[in-house]
């Protein structure tokens, strides 16, 4: 048990170490073209330069989160904001234990915890646009869709099961503007990330959900060609803000 | 702050998705009149009252299907149903990450009775990386249940339904992109027995056929990824029976015995290729076409099953021996895997089937006589060798070649594979001076056997030599073989040469 703990602990210094933590990084503004579009939306959504953390936040620093605001601690959290998996690959309220690493991106977090932590840190979450083109910008230029091996390194990831162990985070290639593991890490959380789904209206819910389901899942899709988007998509439609998922975790933006 | 308008609306714990799942799968019974607030939660669908009891329904992996329904009622019928995203094997030595409704491709079996109300539970294992969800055919409402069932890792699902249908349908994910889960294995059949059951058969089995499409050409080895490409434009890698090449082969076969009846549960998942679904050797007595209720046609050679659908075929088994299941597209089942077995054991029935009756040379019917074609191809030869003399060479590389299958046949268990045989019992031929001294001898040695004292190497034998029984090429072949085997050195005996001593002997 103490080896364990001290192998942790050794490799949250080290991930620390050789990956200098995050950075808030800058994203050029651009426009953004949704998958999916009912009637009323914009075919087009401009996205405004903002500030992205370079990686995905560690277990290390939701740890020093939950420190600071007790009511987001394990046994603490209300469950109509986290539901039952919340944190539990950490040994307590306060210790990360043995199954998880400080490095490790913190996963089993919900929408409303991952909202809270950003606002802690004085940002916010991305909204699925701005995530959405950061995650576009390739390695080597600012276009990934036309880098063959960036696209490649996107295929790897969803045809490989997930690991027992995470990697730690920031472990990945850096894009273009220093921003790592937006793919092959992790999921990540968004602010609107299920807005493609839910409208508040129901006729416009009906039409929307069957879109993404069988055949239909391509009508008024912009580029049916593009299955990591739909697989993003489906995912995030998938959730409600107060689920847990063992791969699915955060990075906060910011307004510059 | 617009988006958070949204989540205002997800707040209220699904109320809305609740509301609308329940009126979309039961508009029969969930009969609210406008403007009443319909109740939220599994109570909205209200009481169904034909239903007496509940019980968990059985699920089998394939090629099982779980035993016939005996109820006359129909039930509350609890069905639990995991996906699991699991690396299996695709061929030997290649493996591919499956997405799998129960862990096997294709999913589990799912056996109801016309009348039952189906509780469905589709949970999606906390390892997974995917949502997925369930579209059964045999669901009457949108989406087939899809839109009810979309589920997170680690969370799990509950809708309902009512088998308002019978017949044989394919249940799927529904999740986009489809096809590729489709592609990756998400498939599966749900029979629903209509009230009055099927006719009672000696087997049931569960097949079903589906298309992969993997970057690395087939049986290149490893774990191969998914190819959207490939997939995009319906270029397959594998085309297999029950998730893997081989799954339906030799230990993992189906098996039946001579006189029973046996029905198939046909489906196909794709997601691109139609199935010209065939059993070599059999004729299905009757066929379900597309999976409905009514036999509907009879003595069928070949059925079609596309992609979504399904076919139940019978026949009964009368000649032992195996079958082999393809898709009579047959390139598939030659190339890319779509083959299975039904082997069936018993007596002969020589009445039905009668075996090879001959088995003889055939030279056409140009009109030539065998001896004339014969001619001619020796001529062929004479010159061929003319031209080239070194092809003569090579004819005695070849018979020195099937001359030493011959000996490791039929001759190696006396004279051992050394040549060096057994003192004092059999002689050697290897450097055996009495082999090499007369052609003819031991020509005849073989034929007619060899009995009485002889001296070998000045070693004296007394034994018994039966004749043995292999036609002229073959002795030819093997004395050939030992006459320049084990530092022998000899020419090669002809068949000519053989003939010509049989022959003589006939005198």
């Amino acid at each position: 048990m103490r080896k364990s703990v001290f192998i942790s602990l050794a490799a949250a210094l080290l991930g620390a170490a050789a990956l200098g933590g995050s950075e808030l990084m800058p994203v050029p503004a651009g426009i953004y073209l949704p998958l999916f579009r009912g009637e009323n939306d914009l075919k087009e959504i401009p996205v405004a330069r903002f500030l992205l953390a370079s990686t995905a936040v560690t277990n290390g620093e939701f740890l020093d989160f939950v420190r600071a605001n007790p009511q987001w601690q394990r046994s603490r959290v209300k469950r109509l904001f986290a539901d039952d998996g919340y944190l539990q690959q950490w040994s307590g309220d306060t210790e990360l234990g043995s199954r998880c690493t400080a490095a490790q991106p913190v996963t089993w977090v919900s929408w409303f915890a991952a909202k809270a932590y950003a606002a802690w840190k004085g940002g916010r979450l991305p909204t699925t646009a701005e995530w959405e083109l950061a995650a576009g910008i390739g390695f080597t230029r600012e276009d990934g869709a036309k880098e063959p091996e960036f696209k490649q390194a996107i295929a790897r990831w969803y045809a490989s099961p997930s690991p027992a162990t995470l990697p730690a985070a920031g472990t990945g290639r850096a894009n273009l503007h220093g921003l790592r593991d937006l793919h092959g890490l992790i999921w990540e959380w968004t602010s609107d990330f299920n807005s493609a789904i839910v409208t508040g209206d129901a006729r416009g819910d009906t039409g929307l959900e069957r879109q993404l389901f069988c055949g239909a899942g391509s009508l008024g899709a912009k580029d049916t060609s593009n299955f990591p988007a739909f697989m993003r998509f489906g995912f995030r439609s998938s959730l409600k803000a107060s689920y847990t998922v063992h791969n699915l975790g955060f990075r906060y933006a910011k307004d510059p | 702050m617009k988006t958070n308008a949204h989540f205002i609306s997800t707040l209220r714990p699904g109320a809305a998705a609740l509301l609308l799942g329940s009126l979309l799968a039961f508009p029969a019974i969930a009969a609210e009149g406008p403007g009443t607030t319909p109740p939220k939660g599994p109570m909205a669908k209200g009481v169904d009252p034909e239903i007496v009891g509940e019980e968990k329904a059985v699920l089998t992996s394939p090629p099982l299907v779980p035993p016939p329904i005996t109820r006359k009622t129909p039930t509350k019928l609890v069905v639990n149903l995991e996906v699991i995203e699991k690396v299996k094997r695709m061929a030997d030595g290649v493996d591919y990450l499956f997405w799998t409704f129960g862990g096997d491709v294709p999913g589990s079996f799912i056996r109801v009775r016309q009348g039952d109300l189906i509780e469905f539970h589709l949970g999606n294992n906390p390892a997974n990386k995917m949502p997925h969800n369930i579209d059964l055919h045999a669901v009457t409402g949108p989406g087939g249940g899809a839109a009810s069932s979309f589920t997170a890792p680690g969370h799990q699902s509950q809708f309902s339904f009512k088998a308002l249908n019978p017949g044989l349908y394919v249940y799927h994910c529904a999740t986009a992109p489809v096809g590729m889960h489709v592609a990756n294995g998400m498939y599966g059949l749900i029979l629903v027995e209509p009230k009055e059951g099927l006719p009672k058969v000696d087997h049931e089995y569960y097949v079903m056929q589906g298309d992969f499409y993997t970057a690395g050409a087939f049986g290149e080895e490893g774990l191969q990824s998914f190819d959207q490409a490939k997939a995009v434009n319906e270029q397959p890698s594998y085309v297999v029976f029950n998730g893997a090449v081989g799954s339906l082969v030799g230990d993992r076969a189906l098996k039946a015995k001579v006189n029973e009846t046996v029905r198939l549960y046909v489906g196909n998942g794709g997601p691109n290729l139609s199935s010209s679904f065939h059993v070599i050797g059999e004729i299905f007595d009757q066929v379900y076409q597309e999976g409905g209720t009514i036999p509907t046609q009879k003595n069928v050679q070949t059925t079609i099953v596309p992609p979504g659908g399904s076919a139940i075929v019978e026949f009964k088994t009368d000649v032992p021996g195996t079958y082999i299941i393809v898709d009579h597209a047959l390139f598939r089942a030659f190339n890319k895997g779509a083959l299975g077995m039904l082997k069936v054991e018993g007596p002969e029935n020589l009445l039905a089937y009668s075996g090879k009756e001959v088995d003889e040379t055939y030279l056409g019917s140009a009109g030539m006589s065998q001896d004339s074609k014969v001619a001619e191809l020796e001529q062929q030869k004479k010159e061929a060798i003319k031209a080239d003399p070194k092809i003569a060479g090579l004819s005695k590389d070849i018979l020195m070649e099937k001359g030493k299958r011959v000996f490791s046949q039929t001759c190696f268990a006396c004279h051992q594979m050394t040549g060096e045989g057994i003192p004092g019992v059999f002689p050697p031929l290897a450097k055996s001076d009495f082999l090499m001294a007369d052609k003819s001898r031991a020509i005849t040695a073989i034929i007619k056997g060899l009995s009485g004292p002889i001296k070998v190497n000045d070693k004296d034998f007394n034994g018994v030599m039966p004749p043995v029984a292999i036609n002229d090429e073959q002795v030819a072949q093997v004395l050939t073989y030992v006459r320049n085997e084990w530092g022998n050195t000899g020419d090669i005996v002809t068949v000519d040469e053989v003939r010509k001593v049989r022959a003589e002997g006939a005198h």
